[in-house]
């Protein structure tokens, strides 16, 4: 016997895909403002083992020469991403979602307990919950990048009139200035966006179907006998 | 929803009679009465999700391909002008930009040679002065605009590429510049720099003496105190590569504002036009 369960509110569903065509504007216009000053490597000294990017990529997406279009799209869409996530996150704090997400003090023990699970070391099955510890991990530490990047993207949009609350802009440490650290922490804090989608769809497509299904309708398919996910927020809901 | 509606669940085995057999019937029957709800809820959602996934790359497809304005879409284009007017509004001339030691200067690259053409003629260079409150215009030589007190400091300059370099630049304020020779008011009324800012005309605009370099600032950042009229770069002259005799320092912009080989001044009502904001980057550019 099956129950339906309700896993995702609305409010979540729309933060979450709203954010898709975002990022991915955002991204896409990122590079193309990268573009004009694409200092950034994988290396140590004179020896380079990856240049971000390779002029063949910038070719085949057609990335070069576009810093002025880059800038305009971003400035726009940088407006819904960040009202988009300050109202995320103000969504978790105010439903109590939030209890399911940040983690808690067994989180890191969980988490590693999940990634032997995914490396087949651990053989039992993991402790139902909505979120296990590598998700609160992965799904907070996803929130904290966001944040960092609005606060690095305003650093360098509007370096003076923020310097005053963003004290690290007056430093000029190892012969960098605040200002290009911010540059430097965005960068690779978008490198870490893309990071994250890749490992989210890869654990999205393990997860199977109806997981997938249920951040489009809200709704998962359970065995009945299953225990309801520990804290949920309400009871299995029929509609 | 009504049960008997359900086609999928399988009759046959209705007609067995054991209990448990007959519990797995209602288990049965049950199960695909919740997935024809969920296949419900599913369409449903599908195709809401369907909608809203053409609408985002219609409408991103639409921003994309609206008539051009100075260089990008239109819709982009309004909202980096709302952009602009939000941050003139959150401006204060009281937010310095950082300053650093002077030993941490470095020479900047020439990264631009638009108006810097070989025809000039240092010597009998002068700055000219319009749209003042006297109405009449001047020709000003660099000794009348050194009479100005001197300020010196060590700034990063920020180019709109992504790279920047601090330096040490020196030179008058363009505030003491404008208190000095006032613009024409709104009002009409004797200009006050210092104490009516509000009631001057809202923007300045900068040429290179043949016109071909052209930036506009608007009067929040003119009368920034770290806007310079600059002679001195690094403690020595300007170099003629980076726009002597004087040239435009603000570091509340990017570096495209900073206008090499000033040729003249206007104070104006309108906008003036900016050569990189006709080429798609946002007009205001400020920091």
């Amino acid at each position: 016997m099956k129950r339906l369960e309700k896993k995702h509110s609305l409010a979540i569903r729309w933060f979450h895909w709203v954010n898709f065509p975002v990022l991915f504007v955002m991204i896409w216009s990122g590079i193309l403002i990268y573009w004009a000053n694409d200092v950034y490597r994988i290396g140590i000294g004179s020896w380079t083992l990856f240049k971000f990017f390779p002029p063949a990529f910038y070719e085949k997406f057609s990335l070069a020469f576009r810093l002025a279009d880059g800038m305009a799209w971003h400035f726009v869409f940088a407006w819904i991403f960040g009202i988009n996530g300050l109202l995320y996150v103000l969504y978790l704090l105010f439903s109590g979602e939030w209890r399911q997400l940040f983690p808690r003090r067994e989180t890191l023990r969980e988490a590693i307990q999940v990634v032997l699970h995914d490396l087949r070391i651990r053989k039992t099955p993991l402790p139902r919950a909505k979120f296990n510890g590598a998700q609160r991990i992965a799904y907070t530490g996803v929130i904290v990048m966001g944040f960092g990047s609005l606060l690095t993207g305003l650093a360098i949009y509007k370096p003076v009139q923020t310097a005053g609350i963003l004290p690290f802009l007056s430093l000029s440490l190892w012969g960098a200035t605040g200002y290009e650290i911010s540059r430097f922490v965005h960068f690779w804090l978008t490198i870490g966006f893309c990071g994250f989608f890749l490992i989210h769809v890869a654990q999205v497509v393990k997860a199977g179907w109806n997981n997938f299904r249920s951040m489009i309708t809200g709704y998962e398919i359970v065995p009945a006998e299953t225990e309801p996910p520990v804290e949920a927020p309400a009871a299995a809901t029929r509609i | 929803m009504n049960p008997e509606n359900e086609a999928d669940a399988p009759v046959e085995a209705e007609t067995e009679a054991e209990a448990p057999v007959f519990q797995a019937v209602v288990d049965e029957k049950n199960d695909g009465e919740i997935e024809a709800q969920m296949r419900r809820m599913s369409r449903r959602s599908f195709l809401w999700a369907l909608a809203a996934g053409a609408g985002t790359v219609g409408g991103l497809k639409w921003i994309g391909s609206r008539r051009a304005d100075d260089g990008i879409p239109w819709p982009l284009r309004r909202v980096l002008d709302v952009n602009g007017e939000i941050a003139r509004d959150v401006f204060s001339t009281a937010r310095l930009a950082p300053t650093f030691p002077a030993s941490k200067a470095r020479e900047p690259r020439v990264n631009g040679d638009i108006g810097m053409g070989e025809d000039f003629d240092l010597a009998s260079w002068n700055l000219g002065v319009s749209g003042l409150h006297s109405g009449e215009d001047l020709q000003l030589s660099l000794a009348e605009i050194k009479k100005l007190p001197r300020v010196e400091m060590t700034t990063e300059l920020k180019c709109i590429e992504g790279w920047s370099v601090i330096v040490t630049w020196a030179g008058v304020r363009l505030a003491d510049f404008m208190a000095k020779y006032p613009p024409a008011t709104q009002s009409g009324d004797a200009p006050d720099v210092r104490q009516k800012p509000d009631d001057l005309v809202p923007y300045v605009g900068a040429q290179t003496p043949d016109g071909a370099y052209f930036v506009g600032l608007d009067r929040e950042a003119a009368l920034h105190p770290q806007t310079l009229l600059c002679y001195e770069m690094n403690g020595e002259p300007l170099t003629l590569a980076h726009g002597a005799p004087l040239r435009l320092v603000t570091p509340v912009k990017y570096g495209i504002k900073y206008l090499k080989r000033l040729g003249s001044l206007e104070f104006t009502a309108r906008r003036p036009e900016d050569y990189w904001a006709q080429r798609g980057y946002d007009w205001y550019s400020g920091h």
